[in-house]
């Protein structure tokens, strides 16, 4: 008991004195998973549009995927990431592996089928009296589906905000394909993982403190949002 | 140059869902300006027969044209901008009363100035402007109806169909409705085609009055 009190108190001096070296891991934490979630929105947001406005066959198939790779566990992805890269992989002659850009794809994976997924249920769950209303008002096609992103604004940004959760989080596949190199790829979660097991408790505890207070502002963020969202659509 | 004033013809349409037949064989031709109301009872197909008629829906058979002159005009988007609907339940934009009134002109493509002095002007002939910059989500029933009516009217149709725009609006809201289309009717412009089952309004607003029976337009025309 002594000793977890001893290390919480040391973890607050850590972070209150932020060396340079933590404020470089917990500033590449939030540069290789922002760089994933702005990927994900790239590729998640037009696919979203896409299911949401169009009908075609396979659909419904392609949501249950996305559904199901919501969940999908970090270290398979790694894995999968790992092969993909390491030298004898196809994409091997791109060296990129244990670099941040794998850590980047490595994310933009696990974040992708969230934003697309949750966007996606944004978009059809806006009524269908705005889609009447914007025709009536003389829209095009186009503007129409504008219109209707539009009125989803709420629930898209909740999605790409619990994308974001997610990634920032998240251990398995960036360990694997970023090798938790000093300096280098050692981020926030590897780096915990890492003193952990080397019994450097205060470290660990200052960086876990810090990334819960990461996560708490972007849950926070989330309820203001859907707060907003709701009181709106009453 | 003026344009044409437009002229509608529906021509035999039907229209069934899940089978259940809702118009059948319904024809009428809107050839003067004025203000037609549909009455009948509930559930005779008075909605279905407006969306078509709006061209917000297709019918199962039959016809909708639109003539200017002796034109007939294509089903595209510059007819659909001179016809306008208000639906019953509004669907108002998720935004400021002046971003819904706003909405029809900016996607017309008009200029940011023009589109802020249009609508002053039609949300104070409306008794909305002190609303202006309130979420239009929040306004009660009544104003939402007015902002639907004023929304559309900004857009300066030719045609103005209302589905319902009374029925679930307080008295008061009532009587600042129909005194808007009593507007209309007195300008002549736009012409009106509006349900409703209130027969006392029905007569205090029509210049044509048409009854309508399970699906299908009874024609009792009474022209004032």
């Amino acid at each position: 008991m002594h000793s977890i009190i001893d290390s919480f108190s040391r973890a607050l001096f850590l972070i209150l004195n932020l060396n340079k070296e933590l404020l470089g891991i917990i500033f590449l934490s939030i540069k290789v998973s922002g760089t994933a979630l702005v990927a994900a929105a790239v590729i998640g947001l037009p696919l979203s549009a896409l299911l949401g406005f169009r009908k075609f066959p396979l659909k419904g198939l392609i949501i249950s995927l996305l559904n199901t790779f919501m969940g999908l566990p970090p270290v398979v992805v790694g894995l999968f990431v790992y092969l993909l890269l390491s030298r004898s992989g196809p994409l091997g002659f791109m060296g990129l592996l244990y670099t941040p850009s794998a850590m980047v794809i490595a994310q933009t994976i696990l974040a992708f089928p969230i934003v697309a997924s949750l966007c996606y249920s944004a978009i059809v769950s806006v009524d269908p009296i705005i889609r009447q209303a914007s025709m009536t008002l003389g829209a095009t096609p186009f503007q129409i589906s504008v219109t209707i992103i539009n009125e989803a604004r709420y629930g898209i940004m909740s999605g790409i905000i619990a994308a974001f959760g997610r990634v920032m989080a998240e251990v398995g596949a960036i360990l694997i394909v970023g090798g938790n190199i000093a300096g280098y790829t050692r981020v926030m979660t590897t780096t915990i993982a890492l003193e952990t097991d080397k019994g450097n408790f205060e470290l660990a505890l200052a960086l876990g403190i810090i990334l819960l207070a990461i996560s708490l502002s972007i849950n926070l963020g989330l309820h203001a949002i859907q707060k907003r969202g709701a009181l709106l659509q009453r | 140059m003026t344009k044409m004033y437009l002229r509608l013809a529906i021509t035999h349409i039907s229209k069934s869902y899940d089978s259940k037949p809702v118009l059948n064989d319904c024809s009428f031709t809107f050839a003067e300006k004025g203000v037609y109301i549909l009455t009948g009872p509930n559930g005779c197909g008075k909605s279905t027969f407006l969306r078509i008629a709006a061209l917000i829906e297709g019918p199962d058979s039959g016809a909708v044209s639109y003539f200017s002159g002796d034109e007939v005009l294509a089903n595209d988007i510059s007819l659909r901008r001179r016809i306008t609907l208000v639906l019953p339940r509004v669907g108002l934009f998720n935004t400021t009363v002046f971003g819904n009134m706003a909405y029809g002109l900016k996607i017309r493509g008009m200029q940011k100035r023009d589109i802020e002095e249009k609508v002053n002007g039609y949300l104070k002939s409306f008794g909305l402007l002190h609303k202006k910059n309130q979420k239009a989500l929040t306004l009660s029933s009544g104003e939402s109806q007015r902002l639907g009516i004023a929304r559309a009217m900004v857009t300066e149709p030719d045609l103005l169909f209302l589905d319902e725009p009374t029925a679930s609006v307080d008295y008061k809201n009532s009587e600042i409705i129909e005194e808007i289309i009593l507007k209309m009717k007195e300008q002549g412009n736009p012409t009106v085609i509006m349900t409703t089952h209130d027969t006392g309004q029905a007569e205090r607003l029509a210049d044509y009055l048409i009854r309508m029976n399970e699906g299908s337009l009874g024609l009792s025309i009474s022209s004032e």
